[in-house]
Parts: C-alpha cells; sequence; structure tokens
C-alpha cells in the first residue's frame, strides 16, 4: 500500500513539474534558448506574491491575478532587451547571459531577503488539509489543486498556440523565421509574447511551489531549474504534453526512490533522468526533438 | 583569417607564414621570468599574500579550462563544479589513505580527466542549451552520490589529514607554490594544445562550426578531447581547493558558484583568447578583494559585468586590446606575410 502512495504522490507532484517545465519547452521550441534564470524567476515570483500579500492582504490564491501579469510582462521586457540582445549575436550567448542573471537574481535574493525560506499561505485549510482513501493513502487537497491547475494550463497553451492569432504567429516563427518575416510578422515582439507566456507559467510554478514547500534564493537552481529541465527531457524535447509525462515520471521515481531511503528522493529522479538520456533521447512521448 | 587583400596573385616565394608573434623565444623568456619572481614569493611577501594568490591561481585554472571549452569547443558548461568536487575528493580520498595531498594532486587531475569520460558519453549527444543544464544535472547528480559515502564525510564533509605535520608557514608556501604549478602546467598545457593540429581544428570551431565540419575537422573528437581536458584542469583546481581549505565539504566544492566564478572571468577577460582569463581573473581578484566584506556582492556585480560584456564587447577586455594593439602574449595563430617586408603593410592576413 506505501508503494501505490508513493506513486500517487509522485504523479500528483508531476504536475507541479510539469508547470515548471512547461515554459522551458515553449521558449527552447520557438527560439531553441534555454533560459538558465527560469528558476530563479520562479522564485522571484513567490517573492513577489509573499510582498504582494504581506501588503494588501489579498487571499493567497488569488495572488496569482497579479503575479502572473506582473512576470509577463517582466518576460516580455527581459526577453526585448537582453535575451534578443544575446540571441542576436549567437545561442551560446544567450545561455552566459541568462546563467549570469540567474546568479545575479540568486544573490540579489541572498543579499537582500537573506538564505532564510518562505512559504506561503502556511496554515491556509488548503494548504494544510487533505484526505484519506483506505488507511494508508493520503492525499493533500493542494497537490490535487496543483495537478488540475497544470493540466488547464497545458490546456490553455495548447488553445493558445493552435487557435489564437498570436499562437499561429509563434508557431510560424518557430518554423521558419525568415518566412515568418517576409510575411509581415515582427519576430522580436512575437518572440516576446512567447517570453510573457513562458514567464506566466514560471510565475505560477513559483507559487505552486511556495504553497508546497518553501521558498529560499537557492531553490531556483536547485530544484526548480534541474526538475524542469529532467522532466523536459525525461518527456520529449519540444512537447507540451511531454512535460506533463515527464514530470510525472520524475515524481514517480522521486516518490519511489524516498520509498526505498528517505534521502534518496532527488538522486532517484536524476538517475532516472541519466538512464532516460541514454536508453531513450528523444523521450518518452517519442516525438522527434524539433530541429 | 581576414582577406587578402592584394589583387593580383602573388607567386608562393614571395610569402611567409610565421606565428603571430614575431619572436617567440622573447615572449617565452618574459613568461620565465615572471614564473621565477612568482616562486620567490613565499620569500618576499606576506603570507596574507600568497593566500590570495592561491585563489586567484584556482579561480584562472579554472577559468582558462572554461574558455577552452566555450571558448573554443563552443561547449557552455554549466557542471564544471563537478570536476572542482571530485578533484577535491581525490585529493581527501588520497590523503586519508595516507598519501600527501600534494602529492595527490596530479592524482586528481588524471583522475578527473577520466571520470570526464562517462560523464562526457552521457551529456555529448545534447546541444548548446540542453548540454548547459544536463551538465548542472549531472554535477547535481555526482554529489549526490558522493555525500552516500559516509566514510569520506557524507553529507557534512570532513577535515583533510595529512598536512599536521608541517608548520603554518610552511604549508602556506608548499601550497602556494603547488597552487603556482598546477596554473603554469595548466596554462603551458593549453597553450601546446593550441598551437597543435587540435588547436588548428579548435579555433576552425570556434570561428565556425558548420565551416569546420565541412572542411572535415573531428569536431566532435576535438570536443571529447577539450572536455576531458578540461575536467584534468578543473580537478587539480579542486584537489588545490581542499589543500587550501584544508577541509572538504560537499556543497562547497560542488557549489555552482565555481562555474559562476569561471565562466564570469573568462566572460569579462574575453573567450577565445588566452590572455582573456588572465585578465579576467585579474579583475575578479580585484572585485572579490574589494567587496569582500559584502558578502554576495562581488557575485552581483561580476554577473552584471559578465552580462554587459557578453552582450556588448563579444571579445572581452583582451579583445579589446587585441583589437587596437594586436598584441598576443601567448601566439598561438598565423601571420600571412610579404617576405621582406616587416611593416604593418607586409602583413597580408591573420589567424588569431
Amino acid at each position: 500500500m506505501a508503494w501505490v502512495n508513493a506513486i500517487i504522490q509522485g504523479i500528483l507532484t508531476g504536475g507541479l513539474y510539469a508547470l515548471f517545465a512547461c515554459g522551458l519547452s515553449l521558449l527552447f521550441g520557438v527560439m531553441k534558448v534555454v533560459n538558465l534564470a527560469h528558476g530563479d524567476l520562479a522564485v522571484v515570483a513567490g517573492y513577489v506574491a509573499i510582498g504582494i500579500i504581506t501588503v494588501t492582504h489579498i487571499p493567497v490564491l488569488w495572488s496569482f491575478v497579479v503575479v502572473v501579469p506582473v512576470m509577463a510582462v517582466v518576460g516580455y521586457v527581459v526577453q526585448r532587451t537582453m535575451i534578443q540582445g544575446a540571441l542576436d549575436r549567437s545561442v551560446l550567448t544567450t545561455l552566459m547571459v541568462t546563467f549570469g542573471l540567474s546568479v545575479v537574481i540568486e544573490n540579489g535574493l541572498l543579499q537582500f531577503f537573506t538564505a532564510n525560506s518562505r512559504g506561503l499561505g502556511t496554515g491556509l485549510a488548503l494548504v494544510t488539509d487533505s484526505f484519506t482513501i483506505g488507511s494508508q493513502i493520503q492525499i493533500a487537497y493542494l497537490l490535487v489543486v496543483i495537478f488540475a491547475v497544470a493540466v488547464v494550463v497545458l490546456l490553455g497553451l495548447q488553445y493558445f498556440l493552435s487557435a489564437s492569432k498570436y499562437g499561429r504567429l509563434i508557431r510560424a516563427v518557430a518554423d521558419d523565421k525568415e518566412a515568418a518575416q517576409l510575411s509581415g510578422a515582427d519576430h522580436r515582439h512575437v518572440f516576446g509574447i512567447a517570453a510573457a507566456v513562458a514567464f506566466g507559467t514560471v510565475a505560477l510554478g513559483g507559487i505552486a511551489y511556495g504553497m508546497y514547500s518553501q521558498l529560499d534564493p537557492t531553490t531556483g537552481t536547485d530544484t526548480i531549474l534541474l526538475f524542469a529541465f529532467a522532466a523536459v527531457v525525461i518527456g520529449g524535447l519540444g512537447s507540451l504534453w511531454g512535460t506533463l509525462v515527464g514530470g510525472i515520471a520524475l515524481g514517480v521515481a522521486q516518490q519511489i526512490g524516498a520509498q526505498i531511503n528517505i534521502s534518496d528522493e532527488v538522486l532517484a529522479g536524476y538517475l532516472v533522468f541519466l538512464v532516460i538520456l541514454v536508453l531513450r533521447p528523444q523521450g518518452l512521448t517519442a516525438r522527434r526533438a524539433q530541429s | 583569417m581576414s582577406p587578402v587583400t592584394e589583387p593580383s596573385v602573388l607567386p608562393a616565394a614571395d610569402f611567409r607564414v610565421t606565428r603571430s608573434q614575431r619572436n617567440v623565444a622573447w615572449t617565452g623568456a618574459v613568461a620565465l621570468i615572471v614564473v621565477i619572481v612568482l616562486a620567490m614569493f613565499p620569500y618576499i611577501v606576506y603570507s596574507g599574500t600568497t593566500t590570495i594568490l592561491v585563489q586567484a591561481f584556482i579561480v584562472l585554472t579554472l577559468a582558462s579550462m572554461w574558455n577552452l571549452l566555450a571558448g573554443y569547443a563552443g561547449l557552455v558548461s554549466v557542471g564544471q563544479q563537478a570536476f572542482v568536487g571530485l578533484g577535491a575528493y581525490f585529493v581527501l580520498i588520497l590523503a586519508i589513505h595516507g598519501s600527501s595531498p600534494f602529492l595527490a594532486l596530479p592524482v586528481a587531475a588524471i583522475g578527473c580527466g577520466l571520470a570526464s569520460l562517462p560523464l562526457w558519453w552521457l551529456v555529448s549527444r545534447l546541444r548548446s542549451g540542453y548540454f548547459a543544464i544536463a551538465t548542472w544535472v549531472l554535477a547535481a547528480t555526482v554529489m549526490l552520490i558522493i555525500e552516500k559515502f559516509s566514510s569520506i564525510g557524507g553529507g557534512t564533509g570532513m577535515p583533510l589529514p595529512g598536512l599536521a605535520g608541517l608548520t603554518p608557514a610552511l604549508l602556506t608556501a608548499y601550497t602556494y607554490w603547488a597552487g603556482l604549478a598546477v596554473t603554469v602546467v595548466a596554462l603551458v598545457a593549453i597553450y601546446l594544445v593550441l598551437r597543435s593540429r587540435l588547436g588548428l581544428v579548435l579555433t576552425a570551431i570556434r570561428d565556425d562550426e558548420v565551416a569546420a565540419r565541412s572542411s572535415g575537422a573531428r569536431v566532435d573528437l576535438a570536443r571529447l578531447l577539450v572536455f576531458v581536458v578540461a575536467g584534468a584542469g578543473c580537478g587539480a583546481a579542486g584537489g588545490l581547493l581542499a589543500i587550501s581549505q584544508l577541509q572538504v565539504q560537499p556543497s562547497a566544492v560542488f557549489s555552482i558558484q565555481w562555474t559562476a566564478e569561471m565562466a564570469f572571468a573568462t566572460i569579462i577577460g574575453g573567450l577565445g583568447t588566452i590572455e582573456g582569463p588572465i585578465i579576467g581573473t585579474a579583475v575578479y581578484m580585484v572585485l572579490q578583494q574589494t567587496l569582500a566584506s559584502y558578502n554576495a556582492w562581488y557575485l552581483i556585480i561580476l554577473g552584471l559585468v559578465a552580462i554587459i560584456v557578453a552582450l556588448f564587447a563579444r571579445r572581452g577586455l583582451w579583445g579589446l586590446v587585441d583589437a587596437r594593439l594586436g598584441v598576443r602574449l601567448f601566439p598561438v595563430g598565423y601571420w600571412l606575410r610579404r617576405n621582406g617586408d616587416r611593416s604593418r603593410g607586409g602583413l597580408l592576413g591573420r589567424l588569431r
């Protein structure tokens, strides 16, 4: 029964990891940029949420209404200034610039907000309560809600990319930048929109993680970026629903690892990542990576 | 190489291909004098100075290796802390078994070079951005595995044994000489690599990977060799770190901070030249020493400067010097000049 419980918990945390991963996957799919500051931006979003809640006393659950648009604007601006500037030079430059951004954000948070970890909505019924199935399986309401949010976000992204005007533009620019430019698309603006959407999902991920666990300056890289990346690779590069599959696989691997030895949770996830990298580099969902 | 501007084709006898510096022996002599003076430092400066210089040696070795990876082979690795940590643990394990930590340094370098082979096999199929994070995940995985062995300190680490017999003055001096030796060997190795056939392939990859591939350059083999050399170099620096700190703690030796420091020093100094990391390390040490009492500020400022340099001065500070003066301390390129014409006009083209 403990194993069934581990698998159920793993599947549910997979939703959280998909929330981390979909923004990373989107940006890579659209402009071949891996944003190494991805996780740190999620932590920034979490800290912004904590700040807004402390100042305005809005309910924790509604903080995303403010934080997601704020991060989307930040995403557009960061894309149009730093990342686009780097992309115009080379893909390697984008790595150096976003890595620099990651280190600057992490140490900035450390400098201004100390290394203390902070939670979101501690004591809230949704965060603390759970329901039980049978005698041993205990499921936190929060994890179910996060999983549902992840599915809704992925559905929304799917709809956005396939049916909306900007979604079509994003796909056009991703497929052939020059041809899209010839047809009158401003690829810089389109990249900005994609970054805004990706940063919006990052904000949701940061808030969700702040409620699920605790945020501190190193959470962004140690947990969010690396887990997001592992989920993307396990699921399949460049596939949106692959991030959910990858997130679930990572979550289940971690929970089973924790079941074997409580300190091996993270290691188990990485080992599964490495096995997939060797045996099935195209990922579980088997869609070929966009070249 | 800049295009040859002569409109007419000249007979081959009129050309001469030289190294980019006219007199290599002259540069070598200066380098030798610098090394000899540096080697005498423990006799002439305070131990506080040599301790700071050991830090500089570590950063310079790391930065030079990262330059080889990112500046030449196009491999932006964010997981080089894996080798820093492994190097430190090689020294620790050998010291536990009775070896002198100083004698363990070359073993650590070779061990890390060998360890880089399986790690390369895991990450080599990934490109650019995915390669970067995969190396990061790999470094985290290596640390988690090392932490499982309680005999070498587990998650908390342990002090480095085998140095208690030395007086503080001797220990400081030996550590300094070890640091100088590691750095000199690393720089000479990189210099020789870049002057070799492999260096020509690497320079070609640096300038245009697609063109290098289509000219038949064995890009993947060159990348593998660079990854191994960089692994060994970072391992030696990690071993040096263990000796200079007198203890090995997993979260400290496997910290992403090492990769941040080597990357920032290289980017600021200038990617794709041997001189760049030296300039970058100097900038790094000045900032770090000035801002030492302000915690993380030096990393924040270094990061911001590195971002600005990456965006607006791709060849870094040394690139600015080179563009104006055409000077090379380490001549690894070639100059194509007209026979008998030593003036600036006699230079027909150059490969930097």
